[in-house]
């Protein structure tokens, strides 16, 4: 059984929690337990009906104000398939919590609501989708039963979509008309919409082809963590522990280790269910070498015709992600870049990007919360890094504020800086 | 290996959960393992094993003993503990209760459960802990569906869900200050029925209470006690003998046991599959005091 991971984004007026509620229930995941307690919320909240919401928004402060602050991870499977849903709020105060939810998932779903079309936010949320490399996006047309299930509306909302999708990057795009609070195209296909030819959504869900999404061309293993065991058994082990984030790697392959430049060739790839053969992305191995060559944290192992690009000038797209402090020009952040840990100093940005309308303000000097703009670092250290769209484990980077030791800004590597 | 270069789900959660592991051991100086012998714990520690092979656990494993445990759980963490060769710390409940530390709670409803965060908190600060790897899942309570992978801790140990750091991509930010810590939960993203699915795959030996037996039990708030020195019954609360096991293994004054004919792997898989209700709403009296139950006692210093 393969693991899908999608990100959903959008308010309760989307009839996002409704929607993912009718997932969850539909495929069994909601207990009777947590239905008791979110009926006696309701309840006690005067409510009226069942608040699906209730179940994703576990703080207190979130029941209490009615809103998702945060990112809430919710799972469910079907005999095809176990998933990951990252479940974000929709308003644009909360767009570094999307971004979050959005990094790791495989797909994401973002709602309309049928009667109100293409807003601002659906175009957010879909931009957001497309800059954090989101490979496939399910477009919901919600609510289809309030337009009598028309078929024109949705062809009208889907033409809109992408028209507007055409400036974005999106490598699939898929368009499902539904109404969650009835069912329609939810888990089974509609009866009344026989118009519509595709499938229901967790159909699509369910068969959706992820697996050529990962990068199989370019070798890359950050190593983690060496290990020595220097007992009698394994005197002179050294294995060169890591997940594999892209490419794959087999014994007997000519490798190079970054930044040193030895050479060596892979000797065996051991786990501890003994050693495989060939190792891919997202595998956790560890590395043998033919060599006794010196490796350590924050190396990188490749082949030595395929090399990531490496170099302390990074031009990225940056998610300043923190109510306290901005990014400025000349600041000094601490940076996470794989394996590797760096200090980097901001030397330019060059524009600020609007989330609603993709215009780009060049005349800015600093970024604030949720703000994302073209930035230009210089660090300590060389990266060995490849451009996000083309590997988005080795493209991304966390900026770290070196007082607090907070998270402060989540950087995606486009172009070097020439 | 398949030619696809496809991962099945349980390999997937391995993958992360092993790269999580070794990102604490790389990047802190003193890690711990809780380990409370139940199944989140043992498989967590059976992670732990499989990271760092053919090295030995680069860090101890600690375990808050509140004194009220099943006999079979403990004698299951004696044994597994000298299996893996590992050092064992025992932070004891019962220590804090004699140095003044906590004052133990009275009444037919009394329970050390709440008592443990104190424990934690002072062992952690006395071994110098600067991470400690727990069993929690997200899948298990709503509090715990917010929580990062990295779940930063002041000096108090304190939670504060409102500043949670951003946890983007698998780049995980251990960097804190001399006193405050990290609880890192590798299973995050597990669910119950993947934790019992691994541990067939694994073959891993779990303690005997997880399977179907007999037992002395009495009935308090819709939940199957057991008989135990640790609780004392209240009027009409009535002992009787029940095929009974636990879904989870915790405080033996608060968790409760389900009726059950499971007594192999397959049966518990078949039966965690169908089940209707979640292992914490089942089994933990100590989720039952309010909505906000778990957030409270996390923002306390709660595992």
């Amino acid at each position: 059984m393969e693991l899908l991971r999608f990100a959903t984004a959008g308010s309760v007026d989307d009839g996002k929690s409704t929607l993912i509620g009718r997932l969850l229930y539909d495929t069994k995941t909601i207990f009777e337990d947590q239905l008791e307690a979110v009926e006696r919320t309701s309840e006690a909240m005067g409510a009226g009906y069942v608040n699906l919401a209730l179940l994703t928004d576990g703080l207190r402060a979130e029941r209490e104000q009615g809103i998702t602050i945060d990112v809430a991870y919710r799972y469910f499977a079907t005999p095809k398939r176990k998933f990951i849903i990252a479940d974000t709020p929709g308003h644009i105060q909360y767009t570094r919590n999307m971004i979050t939810g959005a990094s790791t998932a495989d797909l994401a779903l973002v709602l309309i609501d049928a009667r109100k079309g293409v807003l601002e936010q659906s175009r957010r949320h879909a931009f957001l989708a497309s800059l954090l490399g989101i490979p496939h996006l399910v477009l919901c047309v919600n609510k289809m039963d309030l337009v009598d299930y028309s078929q024109e509306r949705f062809e009208e909302l889907k033409d809109e979509f992408r028209h507007f999708a055409a400036r974005l990057d999106i490598a699939d795009l898929t368009f499902i008309p539904v109404s969650a609070l009835r069912g329609d195209n939810v888990v089974d296909r509609s009866a009344n919409m026989g118009w519509y030819e595709g499938s229901s959504l967790l159909h699509h869900l369910e068969e959706v082809h992820i697996a050529s999404d990962r990068n199989l061309i370019d070798a890359r293993l950050p190593v983690q963590y060496v290990l020595r065991p220097q007992s009698d058994e394994h005197h002179d082990y050294r294995g060169y522990a890591g997940r594999i984030v892209g490419g794959v790697l087999k014994p007997g392959d000519d490798i190079v280790v970054l930044p040193s430049g030895f050479e060596s060739t892979i000797a065996a790839i051991d786990t501890y269910d003994g050693p495989v053969a060939e190792a891919f992305a997202p595998m956790s191995v560890a590395v043998r070498l033919t060599d006794d060559i010196d490796v350590s944290r924050g190396d990188m192992i490749c082949r030595r015709q395929n090399r990531p690009t490496a170099g302390q000038d990074i031009d990225a797209m940056v998610c300043w992600m923190t109510e306290s402090g901005s990014l400025r020009q000349g600041q000094k952040l601490a940076l996470k870049h794989t394996t590797r840990s760096v200090r980097a100093v901001v030397k330019d940005i060059k524009y600020r990007l609007d989330v609603n309308t993709l215009h780009r303000d060049e005349t800015v000097d600093s970024l604030i919360l949720n703000e994302i703009g073209r930035v230009a670092l210089r660090t300590t250290q060389p990266l060995f890094f490849d451009r996000y769209s083309r590997n988005r484990e080795t493209g991304s980077f966390i900026l770290i504020d070196e007082v607090t030791g907070a998270t402060v800004a989540a950087g995606m590597i486009q172009d070097r800086v020439h | 290996m398949p030619s696809t270069y496809q991962l099945s789900h349980l390999d997937a959660l391995e993958a992360e959960s092993i790269y999580i592991m070794r990102e604490v051991a790389a990047e802190f100086e003193r890690p711990v393992l809780l380990f409370s012998g139940g199944k989140d714990s043992v498989v967590v520690l059976h992670l732990a094993l499989k990271a760092f092979y053919p090295c030995k656990l680069p860090f101890p494993v600690m375990h808050v003993d509140t004194g009220h445990n099943f006999a079979e759980v403990i004698e299951f963490r004696d044994r597994t503990v000298e299996a893996i060769g590992a050092r064992l710390v025992v932070a004891s409940v019962q220590d804090s209760i004699d140095a003044g530390r906590v004052v133990e709670q009275t009444g037919a409803r009394a329970s050390r459960n709440l008592l443990q965060t104190t424990t934690l908190l002072d062992a952690m600060e006395e071994h110098g802990f600067d991470a400690a790897f727990g069993g929690a899942r997200r899948d298990e309570e709503k509090a715990r569906a917010k929580e990062r992978v990295y779940s930063f801790r002041d000096e108090f140990g304190q939670w504060d869900p409102k500043a949670q750091r951003p946890e983007l991509w698998s780049l995980y930010n251990g960097r804190h200050r001399r006193g405050e810590h990290i609880r890192v939960f590798p299973i995050s993203n597990w669910t119950e029925l993947d934790i019992w699915q691994y541990v067939k795959s694994e073959r891993i030996d779990l303690p005997s209470i997880y399977f179907a037996h007999e037992r002395r039990v009495f009935e308090r708030d819709g939940m199957l006690l057991a008989d135990t020195e640790f609780v004392t019954q209240l009027d009409g609360e009535e002992i009787f003998t029940e095929r009974v096991r636990f879904r989870t293994v915790g405080d033996a004054s608060c968790t409760g046991a389900v009726e059950s004919d499971a007594d192999t792997l397959d049966k518990v898989i078949e039966e965690v599959a169908a089940t209707r209700i979640t292992e914490r709403g089942a089994t933990r009296a100590d989720d039952r005091v309010s909505e906000a139950a778990m957030e409270d006692r996390k923002k306390e210093g709660y595992f």
